[in-house]
């Protein structure tokens, strides 16, 4: 139904590893005593994500993710999720830092290996209106942890 | 014409259509729909957010830059008469397509920026502590947001006229909202995201019944609904020029004349004053008043060229064209899996979820093929949470789209189902 070169556009869009994710969504839901939280919106459509953590002597020891959104901010929050747990925030931020500059970095250039299953959101560097989707779980991570320097 | 028929044709080999595809007899006249997207023929659904422009329209705006460049009402130079004869002809248009004079016209950027100059100017001049606003349930934020704003500064009240589950307006509920206390009921005569249409005579009777005047939001009606002020009997109509087939940036107020000529001035400068002194200045009459600055000069003139242009055509074949589109649309979207469509539309747009599918993913895979829809709350949030959903996305029709469009959308859903396996 669609062109090839669409088609494979697509196809890099939705990974099976997003598909995946959005539908198997890792750490979903809230935490008991989380010790951080921020909640952040997409303004392109109104969707809403909260992103709980409990850190203790600076190390992520629980976080989850909760909210409504699509495919790819379902997925990149849950990836974002299962990379952070068990690291220390200053991992945490810089991994955010790596993965924000990836996203929005040109289509051809090669994903950074330290992203792990993050690279599989290179194809959203096609769709310049949907690069704040796969942002916007790590975003809120970098919201909750803010005021803990 | 036969601009687009290469990839139409190319179209046409892929799928096997039925019923046989009935071409518009006006997507010729839009160039934009020449255009070939990710390798496939536009099929453009989106016009609900903005139209698309007819080559008229296209001719006067460049027009206005190699031959009428100068500013207008104010120089006395060839360019500036030619602008200003040009600009002076639209406001004529415009007039003409509302039934209105020339002098209730108030030129604005949009629909927004006039339904905010009667909340900044009438609203602050009328709306008092214990007055109160209605808008509809119904409403795009931007006939939402400045009653909001009005009611939180003048310590007035905001009231809801709620619809029902099919997002048609209440109006014994409305009916009930309505006392002395009511000033203004704002409401949109052809809803952005359910499609269904406000009767603005009944509402505007029992408005005015109640000593309240009424302010139509026109931003969706205007392209495909007879508007005639005197008919509806409203008090100020607001509407978008790029949503009637004109530029971005250009937008009408028209408003009562004797409303518009006690209000007063809202944004001030040059152009809305008579005369000017170091302690003081005396404003114009309207619309003038209401017109502060250089206005968009060549979109107002393209918005002319718009009317003019669609006063070329049969409105009547239009509009039967449109209807038959839209209740295909609408069907056909309702008999797809996991489809909802939100509320009963009766004209132009379709708003509709997929279940397990947010919009977004929805709207970024069939625009792989070809196909331009809406995706998210557009700009009526409040609407969509009415409804029982957080997002939608919404198909909208203009004259120049056809069956092969629907076709298109239809198959793109599809391969929706594909891509997210």
């Amino acid at each position: 139904m669609t062109e090839p070169a669409a088609r494979s556009d697509l196809d890099n869009l939705y990974q099976a590893t997003i598909v995946d994710h959005d539908r198997a969504p890792r750490h979903a839901g809230t935490l008991v005593d989380p010790t951080h939280q921020a909640t952040i919106d997409n303004p392109l459509c109104g969707d809403v994500v909260t992103v709980q953590a409990r850190v203790v002597d600076g190390v992520v020891h629980e976080v989850a993710f909760d909210g409504r959104g699509c495919a790819l901010s379902r997925a990149a929050a849950s990836i974002m999720t299962t990379m952070v747990l068990g690291h220390d925030l200053a991992a945490a931020r810089a991994l955010a830092a790596r993965f924000e500059s990836f996203v929005q970095s040109a289509p051809d250039t090669a994903p950074p290996a330290e992203l792990g299953d993050l690279t599989t959101f290179a194809g959203v560097r096609r769709f310049r209106s949907r690069r704040i989707c796969a942002l916007l779980g790590f975003r809120a991570l970098l919201a909750a942890v803010a005021s803990d320097t | 014409m036969t601009q687009c028929s290469a990839a139409a044709r190319r179209y046409a080999d892929h799928v096997d259509l039925a019923p046989a595809p009935r071409p518009s007899p006006w997507r010729h006249a839009f160039p934009a729909l020449d255009a070939v997207v990710h390798g496939r023929r536009l099929a453009y659904l989106d016009s609900a957010s903005t139209s698309l422009k007819p080559q008229a329209v296209i001719d006067a705006v460049v027009r206005v830059f190699t031959h009428q460049a100068g500013n207008v009402h104010r120089g006395v130079h060839a360019l500036s008469e030619a602008a200003t004869e040009a600009f002076d002809d639209a406001r004529g248009e415009i007039a003409r397509f509302l039934g209105a004079r020339d002098d209730e016209i108030v030129l604005t950027r949009g629909t927004t920026e006039a339904l905010n100059l009667v909340a900044h100017s009438w609203g602050r001049a009328h709306v008092g502590p214990g007055d109160v606003v209605i808008a509809t349930a119904l409403e795009h934020h931007s006939n939402l947001v400045p009653w909001q704003v009005l009611c939180a500064e003048r310590g007035a009240t905001l009231k809801i006229a709620p619809i029902n589950d099919r997002a048609r307006l209440d109006l014994a509920a409305l009916a009930a909202l309505l006392d002395h206390r009511v000033k203004l009921v704002a409401v949109s005569q052809l809803s952005n995201v359910a499609g269904t249409i406000a009767p603005i005579a009944e509402i505007v009777a029992l408005a005015h019944a109640a000593g309240a005047i009424v302010v139509v939001d026109g931003a969706q009606a205007i392209a495909h609904l007879p508007v005639d002020v005197a008919q509806l009997g409203c008090d100020f109509y607001a509407f978008s020029g790029h949503k009637l087939f004109a530029p971005t940036g250009t937008g009408v107020l028209w408003g009562r004349r004797a409303l518009l000529a006690a209000m007063p001035a809202w944004q001030t400068g040059g152009e809305m004053v008579a005369s000017v002194d170091y302690e003081r200045a005396r404003l114009r009459e309207p619309p003038y008043r209401f017109e502060a600055g250089t206005p968009n000069i060549a979109g107002v003139i393209g918005l002319g060229a718009a009317i003019r242009y669609l006063a070329t055509l049969d409105r009547a074949a239009i509009a039967a064209h449109e209807a038959r589109l839209h209740a295909r649309l609408r069907d056909e979207l309702a008999a797809q899996p996991g489809v909802r469509v939100l509320g009963a539309p009766e004209a132009a747009v379709v708003a509709f979820t997929v279940a397990g599918v947010h919009p977004h993913d929805l709207a970024t895979i069939v625009d792989r093929a070809g196909v331009a829809i809406r995706s998210g709350h557009h700009c009526a949030e409040p609407l969509h949470h009415r409804l029982g959903v957080d997002a939608s996305a919404r198909a909208s029709l203009a004259l120049y789209n056809d069956d092969a469009d629907i076709d298109q959308l239809i198959a793109g859903l599809a391969h929706v189902r594909e891509v997210l396996r």
